[in-house]
């Protein structure tokens, strides 16, 4: 097991890298992308040398070899989040593609005009969009149920739109990218239920931070990005629970999704080949395997105690700031957290971070309807990895305040 | 206001010269940080949607003027660092022909050490603030 932080560090090739003199460059846009540890680093150099084939196809040894890297892969998937059957994992290129790929073989069996899609105020552009492109192809409609001031779902408002009878999806982040809290998807996924409705959830960020364990709370379809949680880019998933997956139709057509192929009619392989249409991106693919081995490695209590009390000093220190507004200050709070600051602009307050040596998100982080409702154009997002330390918190937050200075 | 006996290249050379006698990044962006506190502010009543620099993070609204054979302009934005480089960028352009702009570069700003600023990446406004620079020089040429 790896054990404490410096070990956890020296996992990673580009912590190791400094910038300007000895300085290292403290990254805190973990929820954007991960850096890589060297396990994945080195599984791809070495498969792209050692077992590049194209994968489900060949018969020869090296082809099989590469379908077993990415279908360990797959395998690795379902043991993190304790799927059934690893034909419930399709592997996509990221969250985005994920969700695309779910509105679009949910809708076309399942959505028909009046039907209602439920998605709660606090979502990623990616989770969405789709939604709304789905509705104006069906005749659909898109209802949201309002996050509260300090970022808290109002279950109670879910509920009693979904006791109206007409919602068939419910489609909700695990863990906002922009507002940090955990949300109750437990609770969320019991309320679907109870009205008929299947639930979504997007994992991008719950992956990451929460973990999940789909038959402990039974969602239906569970998303997230591969490069998000240390596996390279270009890696997805869209869980989905088989019975419910094996009555969608497929969405793109093409090569390996298919059983028979004629010149009028195709009949479409099973799940989860039937929604991988085409040459996947296999090798990034198949590094969700030493991505999620990294993770299941670490003392998963201790980094997240560590993230806790790097969470909670911030919280505080950043607080205690005059001017800050945190945005998404209730329940229980991911190491991922948003401000704005009162006669500071977010992209300033970036731009001399990043002077400064450390690296934050700024803007509208994908959620341009959430920001609007506080008021907002744009934000300064913190987030943080296993990788991240106290003394890169205490850091940030003497920069924050010389920056500050400077803009005040 | 420019001199306009000083090419746009002088003004330019001025600028770098000035950016010369910092010390080090904390200099240079205190004194964008004061270039952007004196840029006139533009009228509210200018700041109109079509006049908004779309699709930044900072945002920018600049409006232009044709006098006498030559562009004035004004300009503004909510991010203080990105209204001191749009000041540079005015003491450049400001009073000068449509042909003058069209043929300027501005490679000024990475001698300066402000390149990044510059990329197309960084969403701050300032590459779509100097496309719309020329392309009101496109729109007066000739004029
Ligand atoms: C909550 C959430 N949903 C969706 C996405 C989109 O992920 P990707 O860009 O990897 O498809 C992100 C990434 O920023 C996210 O944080």
């Amino acid at each position: 097991m790896i054990q404490d932080i410096d070990q956890i560090r020296s996992h990673f090739p580009y912590l190791q890298c400094a910038r300007g003199g000895d300085r290292q460059l403290i990254y805190f846009d973990n929820a954007a992308t991960t850096q890589k540890p060297r396990a994945v680093i080195d599984a791809t150099s070495r498969w792209l040398q050692e077992a590049n084939a194209n994968v489900h196809r060949a018969i020869y040894g090296l082809a099989a070899s590469a379908t077993e890297h990415y279908e360990a892969g797959r395998e690795a998937v379902r043991g993190l989040i304790n799927a059934a059957s690893k034909d419930e994992i399709v592997l996509t290129s990221g969250t985005t593609a994920s969700i695309n790929l779910l509105a679009n073989i949910y809708g076309q069996k399942y959505i028909r005009p009046g039907d209602e899609i439920l998605l709660s105020e606090g979502e990623h552009h990616s989770n969405i969009v789709p939604w709304q492109m789905l509705c104006a192809r069906t005749g659909a409609r898109l209802r949201y149920f309002p996050v509260g001031e300090d970022g808290q779902w109002d279950l109670g408002a879910a509920e009693r739109i979904l006791a109206e009878g007409k919602v068939k999806i419910v489609s909700a982040a695990h863990i906002s990218n922009v507002l940090g809290i955990v949300n109750p998807v437990g609770e969320l996924t019991v309320l679907a239920h109870r009205y008929g409705a299947v639930i979504h959830l997007d994992g991008a960020q719950g992956i990451v931070h929460e973990g999940i364990d789909v038959q402990e709370t039974p969602c239906d379809f569970y998303s997230f990005s591969g490069h998000k949680l240390y596996a390279l880019t270009g890696t997805g998933v869209l869980y989905g629970r088989r019975s419910l997956l094996e009555t969608l139709p497929p969405w793109m057509g093409g090569g390996e999704m298919v059983d028979t192929v004629t010149y009028e009619r195709t009949t479409y392989a099973p799940v989860p080949l039937r929604f991988e249409a085409g040459t996947p991106n296999f090798i990034a693919a198949a590094t969700l395997k030493p991505a999620i081995d990294f993770v299941t490695s670490v003392d998963v209590p201790q980094v997240r105690e560590n993230e806790k009390r790097m969470t909670d000093y911030l919280m505080r220190e950043l607080n205690a700031v005059d001017g800050l507004r945190i945005i998404g200050s209730g329940g229980k709070k991911a190491p991922l957290i948003s401000f704005t600051v009162e006669g500071a602009h977010h992209s300033d307050i970036a731009t001399l971070l990043d002077k400064m040596g450390v690296a934050v998100r700024s803007g509208q982080m994908c959620s341009e309807p959430l920001l609007a409702k506080f008021g907002l154009t744009g934000a300064v997002r913190v987030s943080l990895a296993a990788y991240n330390t106290m003394q890169e918190c205490e850091a940030f937050m003497g920069a924050l305040r010389k920056v500050l200075a400077m803009l005040r | 206001m420019t001199d306009n006996t000083s090419s746009i290249k002088q003004v330019q050379q001025e600028i770098v010269d000035e950016f010369a006698a910092f010390g080090d990044w904390m200099d240079k962006y205190e004194y964008l940080i004061e270039l952007g506190h004196s840029l006139p502010v533009i009228d509210e009543q200018k700041k109109q949607e079509d006049r908004l620099i779309k699709g930044c993070q900072s945002r920018v609204w600049l409006d232009s003027e044709f006098r006498d054979g030559r562009l004035w302009f004004t300009a503004d934005s909510d991010a203080i660092i990105t209204k001191g480089i749009i000041s540079l960028l005015i003491r450049v352009y400001n009073g000068r022909t449509p042909d003058e702009i069209l043929s300027a570069d501005n490679s000024f700003i990475e001698e300066i050490g402000l390149r990044e600023n510059l990329s197309p990446t960084r969403a701050n406004g300032l590459v779509s603030m100097m496309e719309q620079i020329r392309e009101d020089a496109l729109k007066y040429k000739g004029q």
